[in-house]
């Protein structure tokens, strides 16, 4: 029985029906009580006094916190204990909550929240990479460098060099489903969290500590997200810390949800980046050396910034060969929302700084751009079998000398491209050649409306670059009617996770997918989980609960096998049966045989990804499990009179090895390309002067609408297995497609292209950016 | 205030205050959690229901819509859209076999957009939907579902009716008890504002809605607008078009005979908000932003004033004092607006980050009649964005007028913007960049009698040969 079938989403009917339930619909006890925060009006400063009369005389209040009346931790921070749940009088940004109101009613917290009289002492607040490296305002002690050879030598020897800046700006998450957050009293000590979180187990710790008990009395449930992102891996945490220290001062339920507004002004967001680059190339744009500098804004806490900074610096390569290389990152510290997570986790970052650089040197030689991507891929393994073969002259991606595996510049081998063959079978499928004539002849015609196209890959890495993160757990029950119990401790956020991972218990037991009964994600049944994040959830849950189910059906296998007579390999487990010989059983039945033998129909399951080992500080080892590949091009056009753009074409192929389930990875592909062309075009944050963001809820922040995604959109997976043994050989898929919005990006910078001035596009291309690039480069 | 409407087919008749949301009543008291909110401001539709009254169905946002507004029709939320037998939709059933749901937040919302337009027969999925935000999909998955379902049957539980029996008159005789009012014709509204003169009226909230949900603004007494039979009318005569306040943009839109025009409306805001919104709330407001009266300017239409039964009309452009500021005495409303019927030379652009469901950085509308030599006959132009008030370019009207209208005359003219316009720097556009292509409006304006494709929306991709 084959595991991979395009079945729904497993609670497609409940989202359609609005029965599925999100953190805010699970019915609440009466009297719940509902908390809002009161926030900081200045970027900057010193709290000098705080008055909060009004606010506890308002209507329906029924408590005020402050970090005064907090029990024990005050910190919410993922990482490095800097993140006060309640300001301890130093304001760090502008939205940072002060005091937390608790009331009778949602609508009531909000307006009590807003009547705090607060006398701030302003400082200058620290707010743009400029800002920062003026005040050497960062985290950790200097920059992060990683290099391979000697990149001064190459760029100073090599025949061509350019240089440039680019600027990236950060993304919203814009989940749909705000952060919300439940916590329900119970006994002893004991408290229940209901909570949209990607990491139940971070909320369980956080809100542990800030009660100041052990980790077992706390429980984190979660359902179901509406949408996460990553905006969902450490955000949360702020929200059930507040409502389980309301609840247990209270002793009754106390629930969150960040307004619109108040979610975007208080969590953090995509990092922005400055990227400046220097490369050397020769004639044939062969890149010799790229030397890169990132500047990456951190906000104000450290939160999750130093790993997303080092996976910017792990995808400086993409899918290139880079004979030398040096990225340098420096970590800034700024008075803004602490960016954090979102669905690439830096990698974007850094890969668009390499798909910039490979589009400026194509615009010095006057080449296609494909044709220098094409000279610098990543070899395919039959490349490289074909190399040694013929001794010769290659094709692109030609393994020099004796040198067989290529390196990335922090000395992985990379031994699964398959860029080259996949970019190949794109370019021709898309007609790419024909149509970026196509594309030139219009524009030679078109004064007013130009046209650009652009084939960009993808090469992106899968495993947690904190090696300890690669783990995780499962537990299944069989019931004696035969029905399956299915928990592990990845999150559902819409990624249909918990689908993929039920088609891989149903397979096991070879019943059908109505016989397991998938459940919440819950710290009581698996511990000690990691974030679902880093694209990681079905390969590590899949050979979780592989293994428990495994584990089980062995029992069972080997219990029937003594009645039937016959050897444990011998039972077969399919189509709702199990065969034994000549006899034929139903599931439920066997089950109810081995329970009546006292047969132990419950097991645990555990996984860690094998084969990586990562130093983040030399910048040495292999990080990475396995890659996952892709490529896409876009043709857009751009009104040259106000920016104004469309996306008329985009064209996929991505490598998700042998999916699971090829309907909800194809979802996932062009899901993550409309938010990743998003993020590079309308999504646009903007801070004012004094550091608030004005730009704070979807009247102002423009996340793509229904017409946004390109006119024509054709997506389709790449037919190959994964080399890595994964879950039936499948790739991981959450993140990267995330990064075909590059396309897009320069395809904008091609329609752009007039004369020898490259159009340096900085992100996100709003028309605003576009005219001006246009107009700069006339 | 004593309101009663059909829920799901039910009749439903509660005490309410004026400014309860029907979001929040939903999920919080009927205990109906499927309607989501999602922005709590009506720009992602996670909240949609669909709204029957007598001019049949429509999509509304549930997180700006007050319960009364809600008197005497029929709603349906998306836990009312599979039949009572527990049958899904066919639109349920398309997106279920479409994948068109990943996380499902957004989803009750695309479902309840999607049974309306199947009710109604609309087949442009990127209009009508433009109000719907949806974050994971992509919306490709979405958008072949809407098109699978199209031929299906409607089911008949689709075809609401307002309910059976409900106090029409929640105005003139119980305005003793409560100050808030629900009149149904514009007299018993004039008498209202007189009594209240500085009392909110509230026509499709999807203003007000946010000075409620966003700013805890507390709105005193309350007249809600959408009873007032008289002020929804489209009346025609052989020159002009008069458009009652209540009237909403989404009948504006079908109303005024410019194709310019009616392209604008159908970016403004979205279905929703437009099903909403009226042409007399987007012009009392007085916003600098909002997009219909540069275009009204432009044609030279007329607003009409009421205050107790004393009437008063004038050109729409000098409705705008300032910034925030209206010639508007307390006590007195937007009664309607006359729109002249000219021949269609009606040029308008609008200028946002998104294309669809965005407010304008700059929205320009340019109406230039030509004399018999082939001039420009006393042009209008009026733009929004560009300053404090919705705004004409007197000095440029002056420099192009009696000019051949030709490229080169615009850009003689085009210096004179400077004059008319000092605009703002904010999230949506700097000062430079506003100038800058409103003067390329005025460029594309007299490019677009030339004939050559001038819009992005007109493009399409390069085929295989």
């Amino acid at each position: 029985m084959s595991v991979a079938k395009p079945l729904p989403h497993d609670a497609a009917r409940l989202h359609v029906t609005g029965a599925a339930r999100y953190t805010d619909d699970v019915p609440t006890p009466s009297g719940t009580l509902h908390l809002a925060f009161g926030i900081s009006r200045i970027a900057r400063g010193k709290v000098i006094s705080m008055d909060l009369a009004k606010v506890r005389a308002a209507p329906g209040v029924i408590d005020v916190l402050t970090a005064q009346d907090l029990p024990a931790e005050n910190d919410v921070s993922p990482s490095n204990h800097d993140e006060p749940l309640l300001s301890d009088g130093t304001v760090h940004y502008l939205g940072q909550p002060l005091f937390a109101v608790v009331a009778k009613s949602h609508l009531a917290a909000r307006y009590a929240a807003t009547l705090g009289e607060v006398e701030y002492s302003e400082e200058t607040p620290i707010l743009t990479v400029e800002d920062a490296l003026a005040a050497d305002s960062r985290f950790e002690d200097g920059p992060r460098i990683y290099s391979k050879g000697d990149v001064e030598a190459a760029l100073t020897a090599a025949p061509h060099r350019v240089q440039g800046t680019l600027v990236l700006g950060g993304q919203e998450h814009f989940y749909l489903e705000g952060q919300s957050a439940l916590a329900v009293p119970g006994d002893d000590g004991d408290m229940v969290v209901h909570c949209s979180t990607q990491h139940p187990t971070e909320i369980q710790h956080k809100v542990a500590e800030a009660l100041g008990v052990p980790f077992a009395l706390v429980r984190v449930e979660v359902r179901r997200m509406g949408g996460g992102f990553g905006g969902k891996e450490s955000q949360g945490n702020a929200l059930a810390v507040a409502c389980a220290i309301a609840a247990a001062r209270s002793g009754r339920a106390c629930k969150m949800r960040y307004d619109r507004d108040d979610d975007m002004i208080i969590t953090g967001k995509r990092h922005d980046f400055r990227i400046d680059y220097d490369v050397g190339f020769d004639d044939d744009g062969r890149l010799c050396g790229v030397d890169f500098t990132h500047y990456v804004r951190c906000g104000w806490a450290m939160d999750l910034s130093l790993p997303v900074a080092d996976r910017a610096m792990l995808h400086s390569d993409n899918a290139y060969d880079l004979p030398t290389a040096r990225i340098t990152s420096h970590r800034l510290k700024t008075n803004t929302q602490s960016a954090t997570a979102f669905r690439g986790f830096g990698g974007p970052q850094g890969m668009v700084g390499i798909e910039r650089v490979v589009d400026h040197v194509a615009h010095h030689l006057s080449f296609d751009p494909l044709r220098v991507r094409q000279a610098n891929f990543y070899a395919s393994p039959s490349h490289v079998q074909a190399m040694t073969a013929a001794a010769g002259g290659g094709p692109p991606g030609e393994v020099q000398g004796t040198k067989k595996v290529q390196t990335t510049p922090y000395g992985m081998e990379v031994t699964d491209s398959v860029i080259a063959d996949l970019v190949e079978v794109l370019a021709e499928r898309s007609d790419y050649a024909a149509r970026r004539a196509a594309v030139a002849d219009w524009n030679a015609k078109n004064p007013v409306l130009k046209k650009g196209i652009a084939l960009t890959p993808v090469k992106f890495g899968i495993s947690f670059t904190l090696t300890h993160l690669n783990q995780a757990g499962a537990l299944v029950h069989v019931y004696a009617d035969g029905s399956i119990h299915l928990n592990h401790g990845g999150t559902e956020m819409g990624q249909g996770l918990f689908q993929k991972v039920a088609q891989v218990a149903a397979v096991r037991f070879g019943v059908g997918m109505e016989a397991v009964r998938i459940t919440a994600t819950d710290t009581a049944k698996v511990p000690n989980t990691s974030a679902t994040a880093a694209s990681s959830g079905s390969d590590l849950n899949g050979m979780a609960v592989k293994v428990a189910c495994d584990t089980i059906r062995d029992r069972m296998a080997e219990h029937l096998a003594q009645i039937y007579q016959v050897k444990p390999a011998e039972i077969v487990f399919a189509e709702g049966r199990v065969r034994a010989g000549g006899d034929d059983i139903s599931f439920g039945d066997a089950a109810a045989l081995c329970y009546g033998a006292r047969v132990s129909l419950s097991a645990t399951g555990f996984y860690k990804t094998p084969d990586i080992e990562w130093d983040r500080i030399k910048g040495k080892g292999r990080p990475f499990f396995y890659f996952a590949y892709g490529a896409s091009v876009s043709e857009v056009v751009v009104d040259t009179l106000t920016g104004e753009n469309r996306i008329l074409r985009t064209d996929i192929i991505h490598d998700a090895g042998r999916s699971l389930n090829p309907a909800l990875d194809k979802g996932q592909v062009e899901g993550a390309f409309v938010q990743g062309a998003g993020w590079l075009t309308m999504e646009e944050l903007v801070w004012d002067d004094k550091g608030a963001l004005k730009t704070h809820a979807p009247s102002t922040y423009k996340i793509p609408a229904v017409a946004d995604r390109p006119e024509i959109f054709n997506v389709s997976l790449w037919d190959g297995e994964n080399a890595a043994d994964t879950i039936y050989k499948s790739k991981a898929v959450g993140e990267p497609p995330f990064m075909h919005g590059i396309s897009v990006f320069l395809a904008l910078s091609h329609a752009l292209t007039q004369g020898d001035a490259y159009p340096a596009l900085d992100a996100p291309a709003t028309p605003e950016r576009l005219l001006n690039t246009w107009l700069r480069c006339g | 205030m004593e309101i009663t409407f059909r829920l799901n087919g039910e009749d439903v008749t509660l005490s309410t205050e004026p400014t309860t949301t029907l979001l929040d009543w939903l999920r919080e008291d009927r205990g109906l959690t499927g309607t989501k909110e999602g922005c709590n401001e009506g720009d992602c539709g996670a909240c949609t229901v669909m709204v029957t009254d007598d001019q049949g169905p429509k999509a509304l946002n549930a997180c700006i819509l007050f319960l009364p507004q809600l008197h005497g029709k029929a709603v349906r939320t998306v836990e009312g859209i599979a039949a009572p037998c527990g049958a899904l939709h066919p639109v349920q059933e398309a997106m279920v076999d479409h994948h068109g749901s990943q996380c499902g937040f957004c989803t009750p919302g695309f479902i309840v957009s999607m049974a309306t337009d199947h009710l109604t027969g609309s087949k442009d999925h990127d209009t009508t939907l433009a109000g719907n935000l949806c974050r994971c999909t992509g919306y490709a998955p979405i958008i072949r579902a809407a098109r699978a379902a199209e031929a299906a049957p409607i089911p008949e539980h689709m075809r609401d009716t307002p309910p059976s029996s409900f106090p029409k008159n929640l105005g003139g005789a119980k305005r003793g008890q409560s100050p808030h009012a629900l009149p149904t014709t514009s007299d018993e509204l004039a008498a209202w504002a007189v009594e209240h003169p500085h009392g909110t009226i509230v026509a499709g909230a999807t203003d007000v809605g946010l000075w409620v949900t966003k700013h805890h603004a507390p709105l005193g007494p309350v007249a809600f607008l959408h009873a007032c039979d008289d002020l929804k009318e489209i009346e025609e005569t052989e020159d002009a078009i008069r458009l009652g306040a209540a009237v909403t943009i989404s009948r504006a839109m079908d109303a005024l005979p410019y194709e310019e025009l009616r392209e604008m409306f159908r970016r403004y805001g979205s279905t929703q908000v437009r099903n909403a919104a009226t042409i007399g709330g987007n012009i009392a407001n007085g916003s600098p932003i909002g997009d219909s009266p540069p275009p009204l300017v432009a044609l030279g239409a007329t607003l009409h004033l009421r205050r107790g039964d004393t009437r008063r009309a004038l050109p729409l452009e000098d409705f705008f004092l300032d910034y925030k500021k209206q010639d508007r005495a307390p006590g007195e409303f937007v009664e309607a607006v006359t729109v002249p019927k000219r021949p269609d030379r009606l040029r308008v652009y609008k200028l946002s980050k998104r294309a669809d469901q965005d407010i304008s950085a700059v929205c320009g509308a340019f109406y230039v009649p030509l004399d018999k030599a082939g001039n420009a006959d006393e042009p209008r132009i009026a733009f929004g964005g560009m300053a404090g008030t919705p705004k004409r370019a007197l000095h440029t009207e002056a420099a192009l007028h009696d000019q051949p209208w030709t490229i080169a005359s615009v850009e003689r003219a085009l210096p004179a913007m400077a004059r008319d316009f000092q605009p703002l720097s904010d999230m949506r556009a700097s000062a430079e960049y506003r100038l800058h292509t409103a003067k390329n409006m005025l460029l594309r304006a007299v490019m677009a009698d030339t004939g050559a494709p001038l819009s992005v929306a007109e493009v399409r991709a390069e085929m295989r040969a």
